[in-house]
């Protein structure tokens, strides 16, 4: 291991580890929905906005798309919190690590998520308005969508980068930890996805009551459904490329039989999914309209939980080691807490007499020194000043003027009363 | 001391944390919690003069194009940036706190539904509906509320933990004594920021000047039916601020050298509550005001706000969570073991475990980095080097004289953390800190230069677990 190892923090978590582990799980893959539907909305919304030249059915679908883009934003943001707090708390050092290794990327995620939804915003409100200036307004969603096409790249670096500490050392702000690790293989796997995802949802949109205003998509809905199901049959198909990828690419620390098999599962069921899509391209009518889309959302719901478990698995065994060699780091640290205190607290119970004076002068000795000149002035010119009135020097201590031209003020001291009338006696009393 | 460091030495990393915090309290105090109940409000005025109807969706509008971008992110930015400025600090939060926020977060799930559904249901839910839309409005002012209610036990905690040291667990954090009177204050101050951003808006958007005139008069008398409760909270807020905290309210609201300046502050504060009075007064009886004036209500009150969040960050310090964490992100408990054995000994990111004449001041960087930067930079806002000057001016700087002066920081600026190392690293310290005096280079954190550890390091991981890990 190429890096040293720090040690936890020492308090308890605030749960059984395993069931924390589950709500991890659990909610991160409510969030990575949303975040799917809000990457793959904007690049949607983009794609038929630029097609819009040659059907004007599209321009009425992009803006049918926007307007779902500002909702599953919400969304992603307020369902990230939980699995953020959940990996804060059960991956404190290394989850943090990555945080800091990577700090200025990380930190501009929160201004550039920002923009992206302000410019969200605009372009949903300005359709009509802009109308004549397609240019302009398409490329408000390009920011957009550059933005959203980034930031997950941030995300995987960090998710990324906490599995492998005995890689840190390498990192060297945040570009170079994308080739730790295999961010890249991850980033394709999440984009495709993304556009997957966003398909199969935008056919159950044109099921639902939410399409009832758009009367041209509803008129047109076989036609557009079919072309999303081909769509996500393809990128499906596609991640028979992108997923091996990944699998192969990771190294090998992580790597376990429990891997492949909840992977396998995983595949299984998108298989299937692809299997029932593959059948409503051909038997799509008005009539029997997307019989299929709960069964078929069912089933890559189950493929995402089970790629989520293998994901969590991985982490777990790559990050086996460090954390057993952080356990006992800290354990070993705070025995040495533990006997320091208790030795320093002796060591102060034997020394209660002594002159209690000079020992509280400590408070005042980085500025005032007996004869020479520190931050304040000396204490020979003090004692000429104070001669005989100790509660002179108290009054000042708690409450100092502005005196001295040529010096800083000085800080007025939070000691009590008797410990500052105890020091003033040692100051007047040392000449 | 045991993560990597991130530093961002040009602005400083309390100042990161402070803006982004500041700027989410603003929103969400403003136009979240205070916000919703001024809408549903005026919404309701609507169910009997429909004009009103127009200006309520339009604030709304506003509010909630807000809070759904800036807002929502500046709150998510407020993790991320405390994981990166003082992780020990937030990790130790969250370990406590860790239910709190659990239910934080599904009240704030409810919340930005609520929000989204109120949105878009404007215009849909009319006629008979319009009064279930007008109960969502007041039900989402509610749980707005809420999530204040959760976070200020949070905030409050960390000020004082109450009896929290003895027993560690949530309920005590809850039950600290700032609670109730902190909740006291942000209430009331919520709901009048809530009428200076409705002023904004109200100042931007295109209405009929009947309506504008009504809302001017409205919105005034929102502001100065809170007021009173402002003024109020703010008392009982301070009553019970603990004792040795007040002790550094002079230096929290201004910066030391202004300690005299503290009393003119405070009438600045009531300067600021007296103008909006006399603003929202006018409002009332003249129905009209000029749009520059319209605009400082809500100006005044986020100055009020910054200087009270700023003075409340500052009150807790020496500590980041009273009597347990110190603001440097080392724990109370480990002093005497770092005092006596160094804390170069135990941090895992340095490369200098045995300091040397020759290493000194390389040992002394580590050291500045180890125990200062969560709140000193080296060339940026609050430079050491800059309070050195203050101190010794042109003098030539001794290392000696520093490192005394180290030894007793605490004790002569009570919000200092004591030293955490021991007395060879405390004059290494001071040793690189009179480098600086002709030279201030530019200190880096690990996010630009990397992890700094010690050759030796690699071969300490246990056996067993080397074996494993092959
Ligand atoms: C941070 C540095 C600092 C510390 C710590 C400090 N002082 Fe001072 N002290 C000064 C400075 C600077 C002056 C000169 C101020 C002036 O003349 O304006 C001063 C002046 C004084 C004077 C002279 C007042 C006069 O009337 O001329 C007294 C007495 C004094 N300090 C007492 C104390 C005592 C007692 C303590 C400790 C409890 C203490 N100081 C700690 C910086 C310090
Ligand atoms: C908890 C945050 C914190 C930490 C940690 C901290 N300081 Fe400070 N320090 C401050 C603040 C705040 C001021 C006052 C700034 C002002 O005057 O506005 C200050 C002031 C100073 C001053 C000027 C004091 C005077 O009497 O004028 C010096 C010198 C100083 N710090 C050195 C250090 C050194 C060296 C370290 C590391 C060993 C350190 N500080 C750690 C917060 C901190």
């Amino acid at each position: 291991m190429k890096t040293p190892i720090p040690h936890d923090i020492p308090l308890p978590l605030p749960a059984a580890e395993g069931f924390l582990k589950i709500l991890l799980v659990v909610s991160f893959i409510a969030h990575i929905l949303f975040v799917n539907l809000m990457v793959g909305g904007s690049l949607f919304t983009l794609y038929y906005q630029w097609k819009a030249k040659q059907k004007k059915l599209y321009d009425d679908l992009a803006q049918f798309i926007a307007q779902t883009i500002t909702v599953n934003k919400s969304m992603a943001v307020v369902l990230g919190v939980a699995p953020l707090l959940l990996i804060n708390v059960l991956y404190t050092v290394w989850f943090y690590s990555s945080n800091a290794l990577t700090g200025i990327a990380w930190i501009l995620v929160i201004p550039l998520v920002a923009i992206a939804f302000l410019l969200t915003y605009l372009h949903k409100y300005t359709w009509e308005k802009w109308r004549n200036q397609r240019t302009l307004h398409m490329s408000i969603m390009g920011v957009a969508v550059l933005i959203f096409l980034f930031i997950p790249l941030i995300f995987l670096a960090n998710v990324n980068l906490m599995l492998f500490p005995d890689r840190w050392s390498e990192a060297k702000g945040f570009f170079s930890t994308l080739l730790i690790g295999n961010v890249f293989p991850r980033y394709f796997h999440f984009l495709a996805a993304s556009i997957a995802v966003t398909a199969l949802f935008l056919v159950w949109m044109l099921k639902t009551k939410w399409t009832a205003s758009y009367k041209t998509l509803l008129d047109q809905r076989v036609t557009l459904a079919r072309e999303f199901y081909k769509i996500a049959l393809g990128i499906s198909l596609a991640q028979f490329f992108f997923g091996p990828l990944l699998l192969f690419t990771l190294p090998k620390v992580g790597l376990s039989g429990s891997l492949y098999l909840a992977i396998g599962c995983g595949v299984f069921f998108a298989a299937f999914a692809m299997h029932l899509m593959a059948k409503e391209i051909k038997t799509l009518t008005d009539t029997q309209f997307a019989q299929r889309i709960l069964p078929i959302s069912i089933l890559m719901t189950l493929t995402v939980l089970f790629m989520a478990s293998g994901r969590h698995l991985y982490r777990e065994n790559a990050l086996a080691s460090h954390k057993e060699a952080v356990r006992q780091k800290t354990e070993a640290y705070q025995a040495k807490v533990k006997e320091a205190q208790l030795a320093a607290s002796e060591i102060e119970a034997l020394a209660g007499g002594g002159n209690r004076g000079q020992k509280l002068f400590q408070s005042c000795a980085g500025c005032h020194a007996k004869d020479t000149r520190l931050v304040g002035p000396p204490l020979t010119e003090i004692a000429k000043i104070y001669e005989g009135n100790p509660a002179g020097i108290v009054a000042w201590a708690k409450a100092p003027g502005k005196k001295r031209a040529d010096y800083p003020q000085m800080p007025p001291m939070t000691l009590p009363d008797e410990d500052l009338k105890a020091i003033a006696e040692y100051m007047l009393g040392s000449h | 001391m045991d993560f990597p460091l991130f530093h961002l030495d040009f602005l400083g990393n309390r100042l990161l944390i402070a803006l982004i915090a500041t700027l989410h309290v603003v929103i969400s105090h403003s136009l979240a919690v205070g916000g919703m109940a001024l809408v549903a409000m005026m919404e309701r005025k609507g169910l009997r003069d429909s004009s009103w109807d127009q200006i309520a969706k339009k604030t709304l509008f506003v509010f909630f194009v807000v809070t759904t971008t800036v807002g929502a992110m500046t709150g998510v930015g407020i993790w991320f940036s405390a994981s990166l400025v003082n992780p020990t600090a937030i990790a130790s939060l969250i370990r406590v706190f860790f239910w709190a926020w659990f239910v934080e977060w599904l009240v704030f799930v409810t919340e930005v539904v609520m929000i989204l559904y109120y949105y878009l249901t404007w215009d849909k839910w009319t006629g008979d509906r319009k009064r279930a839309h007008v109960q969502l409005g007041f039900n989402l002012a509610l749980f707005s509320w809420i999530t204040m209610v959760i976070i200020v036990a949070i905030l409050a905690f960390m000020m004082d933990p109450g009896s929290w040291h003895q027993s560690k667990n949530l309920l005590s954090g809850f039950l600290n004594p700032i609670y109730l009177p902190q909740l006291a204050f942000r209430t009331p101050l919520a709901m009048v920021m809530a009428g200076g951003a409705a002023y904004w808006v109200l100042c931007f958007v295109k209405v009929d000047d009947e309506l504008r005139s009504k809302a001017t008069a409205f919105i005034g008398k929102w502001i100065l039916g809170w007021l009173p409760f402002l003024l109020l909270g703010s008392w009982i807020y301070y009553q019970v601020i603990p004792e040795a905290m007040k002790a550094h309210m002079g230096v929290a609201i201004t910066t030391q050298e202004y300690i005299s300046w503290y009393k003119s502050t405070l009438y600045t504060i009531f300067g600021a509550v007296g103008s909006v009075a006399v603003i929202a007064l006018s409002a009332i009886t003249f129905k009209k005001l000029p749009k520059l004036v319209m605009i400082l209500p809500f100006i005044f009150l986020i100055g009020l706000m910054g200087m009270f969040e700023r003075s409340r960050e500052f009150i807790r310090k020496p500590f980041a969570i009273g009597g347990y964490l110190y603001a440097n992100g080392i724990r109370k408990d480990d002093y005497p073991l770092l005092q006596k054995e160094g804390i170069l000994a135990h941090a895992p990111y340095v490369s200098i475990r045995e300091i040397t004449p020759e290493n000194t001041i390389t040992a002394g960087r580590e050291l500045f980095t180890l125990t200062c930067t969560r709140c000193h930079t080296v060339t940026g806002v609050n430079s050491v080097t800059d309070r050195f000057k203050v101190m010794y001016g042109a003098e030539k700087w001794e290392p000696q004289k520093i490192s005394d002066y180290i030894a007793v920081m605490h004790q002569a600026r009570t919000f200092m953390p004591p030293f955490p190392g021991n007395e060879k690293e405390r004059f290494a310290l001071a040793t690189y800190i009179t480098s600086l005096q002709n030279n201030p280079e530019k200190l880096e954190g690990v996010q630009s230069h990397g992890l700094e550890f010690n050759a030796k390091d690699e071969s300490k991981v246990p056996a067993s677990v080397q074996e494993v890990n092959q």
